[in-house]
């Protein structure tokens, strides 16, 4: 078998040098780094311009092979050339088909301001396509509200299950070892001032009023708010949304409020079990590490923090579970048809739910910042 | 390598299986595709013809039989180097979306990590003008183009390492008639000056009939008839009636009497 490596041979004839190719001239081939390494030592060398090439031993030859030689040859046609009919071909083509690229759309002197303005009609375009969901979703509330029986309860009790019982297990899991965590940290603190049993009004403030729902609005809003998201920007991808319009069905009913519902349902729910589960972590841990046992914990908890406080932190999860909808909703309702596009809905939609989690558990901070403390 | 076979079928069964359900989709196919032979695939709906291509690209796995592609088992085809024994056009293009028109062709080549920007970026804009589209526009992205041009930039990358083998799954389906047939005309005109072995999968009997050198028919799971156009029409089988004689059928007919011998 004789080798396929491509290669060449020089010698000199009296009208000039004469080159001689062989091997196998394809992409696959070329690429090989040894022999790519050796042919941009030779090839450079030889453009005189009177050489005669003699190809006819080339075993094949590609268009990336002759891509190269006729970059090589500085793009015309060398002066004594042999070659088989196949491989002129290929050539001919090659040297018909080359062009120069055609440089992407020039940026114009005012480019950056431009890009600004783009940027702040974006944000702005956001706010009225947000606006307009939820006025369309009043608007569904109250023809749910003048018909509830043929409200979308199917819909409803499908996304209750996806989002809030399946949700169980990892909120638990995450609340659990957070409240762990917390009992072990404030645990130290308090052993210097000899206050331990304040243990009890730290983790209950702390874990009911803010770390429960908070985490547990985080929690669902990575996992639901992104499955919403790419749930409806698949349906958009693959014209579904526009298959139910021309069915004349209401996506913003359809769609928007069955997921809302749920969310706002299964919000306050997820978060009363998230919170329970941090009492029950920090319960085991403060214990463990400084004897608080969880009978006095238990009686404990009801005069450290008062009712008032759950009716919050329930509030506020029936608030994080509506945005979080709405914004899952909204990103996947401008993914536009492509699979990129589609991506980038879908970590938009998370980033900004839990920017949106955090901003309002801010403002109740700030507004009922005397309830309950 | 004349007289050897590119694509060689024997006894392959496709079986697949869904919550205990068994669908045999091939049962003891045998299937021998010759270098330069242009073959249609033909077959009702859900007949299997694109699991036989997927076999042939190794993307399925017989159940039982052998699947040999250019002299080496269809399994290994997904390994590096593959781009530059076989090509495929799938269906709907599967262009990288994240890429421009420019960069989904010369994927391919760049994936070979040696050759230099300008060489490969050249090579790409050949492959570019070679399926029939302007320069111009290389850099768009694939969400940009019309339906004839994915499957044009599909071709195109499917070609770009010259492989010798094309399989093309539907290639006309979603064109409209001029643009069927001009993609039509380009992938003769790319049989006969690259000598590529071209099998497709297609219901379009205008494509079948201009284009193909054989065919082969799929029916109650196996390969029920090869031959060329003629030969096919002349076997006996309720299918090949339904689908060579029917309205359709009697219309691209006249198309075959204009060719001199049908393959």
């Amino acid at each position: 078998m004789a080798d396929t490596t491509p290669s060449l041979s020089r010698h000199s004839l009296e009208q000039g040098m004469a080159v001689a190719l062989q091997g196998q001239w394809t992409a696959a081939r070329l690429a090989e780094p040894r022999t790519w390494a050796t042919l941009q030592r030779e090839l450079p060398g030889l453009r005189q311009g009177d050489e005669s090439w003699d190809l006819r031993q080339i075993q094949r030859l590609d268009h990336t092979g002759a891509q190269l030689l006729w970059n090589s040859w500085g793009r015309r046609w060398p002066a004594r050339l042999e070659t088989l009919p196949a491989q002129r071909a290929v050539l001919e083509r090659v040297a018909r088909y080359t062009v120069a690229l055609p440089s992407p759309e020039h940026h114009g002197p005012f480019y950056l301001w431009e890009r600004l303005g783009r940027q702040v009609l974006l944000v702005l375009s956001h706010l009225q396509s947000m606006l307009r969901l939820i006025g369309q979703l009043a608007l569904d509330l109250l023809r749910l509200l003048r018909a509830p029986r043929l409200g979308p309860w199917r819909d409803f009790s499908g996304h209750l299950y996806h989002i809030g019982a399946t949700g169980l297990p990892i909120t638990a899991l995450v609340g659990f070892l957070i409240g762990v965590v917390l009992a072990y940290l404030v645990a130290q603190q308090l052993k210097l001032f000899g206050a331990d049993p304040y243990i009890v009004n730290l983790l209950g403030i702390s874990v009911i009023r803010e770390l429960g729902p908070v985490l547990a609005a985080i929690l669902i809003a990575g996992r639901s708010g992104s499955t919403i998201t790419a749930q409806i920007g698949v349906m958009r991808v693959t014209e579904e949304i526009d298959a139910m319009r021309v069915l004349g069905i209401a996506r913003g009913y359809r769609l928007v409020l069955p997921r809302v519902l749920a969310m706002a349902v299964a919000m306050p729910l997820i978060s009363v079990w998230t919170t329970l589960a941090a009492l029950l972590g920090g319960m085991i841990a403060s214990d463990l590490t400084m004897g608080v046992s969880p009978a006095y914990f238990l009686l404990a908890l009801p005069d450290a923090v008062q009712a008032s406080n759950l009716t919050l932190a329930t509030g506020k999860s029936v608030v994080f579970g509506v945005f979080i909808a709405l914004v899952g909703c909204h990103f996947g309702l401008r993914v536009k048809p492509n699979t990129e596009s589609l991506g980038q809905g879908t970590t938009a939609s998370v980033v900004v739910s839990i920017t949106v989690v955090i901003l309002v558990d801010a403002l109740f901070a700030v507004v009922f910042r005397n309830v309950g403390i | 390598m004349s007289d050897t076979a590119v694509v060689e079928i024997e006894g392959l069964s496709s079986v697949f299986r869904t919550d205990g359900h068994e669908a045999v989709v091939h049962r003891n196919l045998d299937l021998r595709i010759e270098t330069g032979e242009l073959m249609s695939i033909v077959g009702g709906s859900g007949s299997g013809k694109t699991v036989l291509l997927r076999q042939m690209l190794g993307l399925e796995r017989p159940a039982r039989g052998r699947v040999q592609v250019l002299g080496r088992p269809a399994s290994e085809l997904g390994a590096p180097g593959a781009a530059s024994r076989v090509g495929m056009l799938f269906q709907h293009g599967a262009l990288f979306s994240a890429f421009s028109v420019l960069e989904n062709i010369a994927f391919p080549l760049r994936e070979l990590r040696t050759l230099p920007a300008d060489l490969v970026r050249d090579a790409a804009l050949v492959k570019l003008r070679m399926v029939g589209l302007d320069p111009v526009h290389a850099h768009k992205m694939p969400a940009d183009l019309s339906g004839g041009m994915v499957k044009r930039v599909a071709l195109a990358r499917a070609l770009a390492m010259d492989p010798p083998l094309l399989l093309l799954d539907e290639p006309t389906a979603g064109l409209d008639p001029d643009s069927a047939d001009d993609f039509c005309e380009l992938l003769r005109s790319l049989h006969q000056e690259l000598g590529l072995t071209v099998v497709m999968v297609t219901h379009d009997l205008d494509t079948i009939f201009e284009l193909s050198t054989r065919v082969a028919v799929l029916a109650e799971q196996r390969v029920i008839v090869c031959g060329t156009p003629r030969e096919v029409m002349a076997f006996s089988h309720p299918f090949i009636h339904e689908f060579f004689q029917g309205e359709r059928g009697q219309r691209a007919q006249t198309l075959l009497q204009d060719l001199p011998q049908g393959g």
